[in-house]
């Protein structure tokens, strides 16, 4: 049975703008925290725009390395808020309200923080600018529509602009709240002109609701196509290991894997600093947890056929990256901790009923599905390159360097940065949609027990 | 003749039992759907209030905005392989497989940006011309009532018949605490 969250309205509204309205001290020691990480990887950018690419482990033929790693790590991190929070609304799961937000923030900051790292890896961005934006007319220069590098931004921008639109759509009400409660004059006069006037007119609440639905019912199939693109950056090369037909499901599923734990965790942290423990309860943790488990198992059957496809097939290219992959140093090492952290550890775990309602644990099985999603990436990506193939005379190995450690480091923390600096402007978690949960959450006696009236119109 | 001026006021309630019934009383005195509205800072089913099904239009929007989408990102993706005419891997110079992804994402795109117009002109914003009291935000539920001035004493008798703590006018209150009342 789902705990409905039971405070007075005005409560409500008081906890939900309480950090926005008032600033706790530690918010200004983890934004020098996380700025300095930030200005650590813009150092390294600058180097690299000053020096070229020489700060980054490449060897030749490895010149696809952490920040196509990132790329497509954060990229599968964005799917998470139009997972939970389109796919929620859409079938009207009452447990969605106090976590959608949080989930489509994280989807915003994590997209730009991704479409930050082709221009990291390019190392000279102006030169590659040209196969995204036709800038040069009266030469005549275009983009190539045909490339997947064309695909691939087309798609992610797409997305991008999606989301924030609907995210905007989704905070009118919260705005307009925003816009009465304020007593800072800049504040009032910034949430006056995006509230645009919202008044909470029957209309407006009724078109809010249906407006919900129907961008969710069309984001989602952008959801989806965003990393199917991305997967083919991949699949329409004939490197080995890189071009399975699973490619596409694989990629969103995975994803979503990665994407629905990052909202765990992330709830669970803002939960915590953010002191939302009215509005986060264990059943909405639970309930992902639930999800997850769905998730996980699909993602692991997909993750069994690229293997089973890419040596059913008895491609001697593509048998021997799997080789490489498995029983190559520090593949060997890497690929165990990948399936341990991403599936053994924590799919197990969700099966207990006091997992999947402990902060704690979750808190550490959503993370290890990070670490071990992100070493998915890492593992499908270079292995691919590094290995020896026909008519390659110069090849070498991939090391890490410390600068793309500092940049994945930095990527993290713009990331956070970003969520932790939109819940100080705007309420993390919607308060109208709570106060909407709490009107329908009236309970009505079936027998011996009172049980919530969940209304849907 | 010109059409006779009509104004607004704004009564609040303390409960959603009492705003049900200045709507009654309201629809009694002859006051039509188009005369009356419900505000609140939190969204109650349809019709808690008695007040008529919204009617809208909204679901044409995404359908005009795929349909825009479609032929724009067509028209951007056949005249950039026109304009610059690379054979690429032996393939006939506009390849329709191969410029699907963009098309599709232009459409969808196109779609979202129509439905969002659609929601802001479907929800009558921005909207800086209706009444609007900053006690809604604090629980309290407003009906807002366009009266003519011969209705304008049934409009306000009957708000006060049925509970209103505050009547509002564009001038301000025209009950009791003036200072919070605002036009927005």
């Amino acid at each position: 049975m789902q705990e409905p969250v039971v405070t007075e309205a005005r409560t409500t509204d008081r906890e939900l703008l309480d950090f926005v309205m008032r600033t706790p001290r530690w918010f200004f020691g983890s934004t020098v925290v996380f700025g300095a990480i930030l200005a650590a990887g813009f150092a390294v950018f600058i180097l690299l725009l000053m020096f070229g690419l020489q700060y980054f482990g490449y060897s030749h033929p490895v010149y696809w390395s952490f920040p196509i790693v990132n790329l497509v790590f954060w990229i599968g991190i964005s799917h998470a808020g139009i997972m939970v929070s389109a796919i929620l609304r859409l079938s009207q799961a009452e447990w969605r309200r106090p976590v959608t937000r949080a989930a489509e923030v994280l989807t915003i900051f994590s997209l730009l923080t991704a479409m930050l790292m082709p221009i990291v890896h390019s190392g000279r961005p102006w030169r590659t600018l040209y196969w995204e934006f036709p800038y040069d007319w009266i030469r005549g220069a275009w983009p190539n529509p045909r490339s997947p590098l064309v695909w691939d931004p087309s798609a992610i921008f797409t997305y991008l602009l999606s989301t924030l639109m609907f995210v905007y759509i989704a905070l009118l009400p919260d705005l307009a709240l925003a816009r009465d409660k304020a007593s800072d004059p800049v504040r009032r006069v910034l949430f006056t002109i995006l509230a645009m006037g919202f008044r909470g007119t029957s209309r407006q609440w009724r078109i809010q609701a249906i407006a919900g639905i129907l961008l969710s019912a069309i984001i989602l199939p952008i959801f989806v196509s965003v990393h199917s693109i991305v997967s083919w950056d991949f699949a329409v090369t004939s490197l080995p290991g890189w071009h399975n037909t699973v490619f596409a499901p694989y990629f969103v599923i995975g994803a979503v894997h990665s994407g629905v734990s990052a909202v765990v965790t992330v709830t669970i942290v803002l939960r915590k600093i953010l002191k939302l423990e009215n509005y986060i309860k264990a059943d909405h943790i639970d309930s992902l947890a639930r999800l997850l488990i769905a998730v996980a198992v699909t993602w692991g059957f997909f993750l069994f056929l690229d293997f089973g496809f890419g040596l059913y097939g008895e491609e001697p290219a593509e048998v021997a990256t799997w080789m490489k992959r498995t029983f190559e140093m520090p593949w060997l090492v890497l690929a165990p901790i990948f399936i341990f952290t991403a599936f053994l550890f924590p799919v197990p775990m969700w099966l207990f009923r006091n997992v999947r309602r402990s902060f704690k644990w979750m808190f550490i099985t959503t993370v290890s599905v990070n670490i071990g999603m992100w070493l998915e990436r890492y593992l499908l990506i270079v292995p691919g390159l590094e290995r020896k193939s026909d008519l390659q005379f110069v090849y070498g190995e991939f090391t890490p360097s410390w600068g793309e450690g500092i940049i994945v480091t930095a990527s993290f923390a713009l990331v956070m940065l970003g969520v932790l600096t939109f819940a100080k402007l705007l309420p993390i978690i919607p308060a109208a949609d709570v106060k909407e949960g709490q009107i329908l959450a009236e309970k009505f006696a079936v027998g011996k027990t009172d049980v919530p009236a969940a209304m849907r119109e | 003749m010109a059409a006779e001026q009509r104004r607004e006021l704004l009564g609040l309630f303390e409960e959603p039992d009492q705003a049900a019934d200045a709507f009654t009383r309201l629809r009694e005195a002859g006051f039509g759907d188009t005369d009356l509205e419900v505000i609140s800072s939190t969204p109650y089913p349809e019709g808690a209030f008695g007040e008529a099904h919204i009617k809208h239009r909204l679901f044409t929007f995404p359908f005009a905005g795929a349909i825009c989408g479609l032929v724009i990102g067509t028209a951007w993706v056949v005249g950039a392989q026109i304009s610059e005419p690379l054979v690429t891997g032996g393939k006939p110079i506009v390849a329709v497989p191969a410029i699907i992804q963009i098309l599709y994402e232009g459409t969808l795109l196109a779609a979202v940006i129509f439905t969002v117009i659609g929601i802001l002109f479907e929800s009558r914003l921005p909207d800086g011309v209706g009444l609007y009291d900053k006690r809604i935000s604090d629980g309290y539920i407003g009906v807002s009532v366009l009266a003519t001035d011969p209705k304008m004493l049934a409009a306000r008798q009957s708000l006060e018949q049925a509970g209103a703590v505050d009547i509002i006018a564009k001038d301000g209150s025209i009950m009791s605490s003036p200072q919070e009342s605002t036009a927005s």
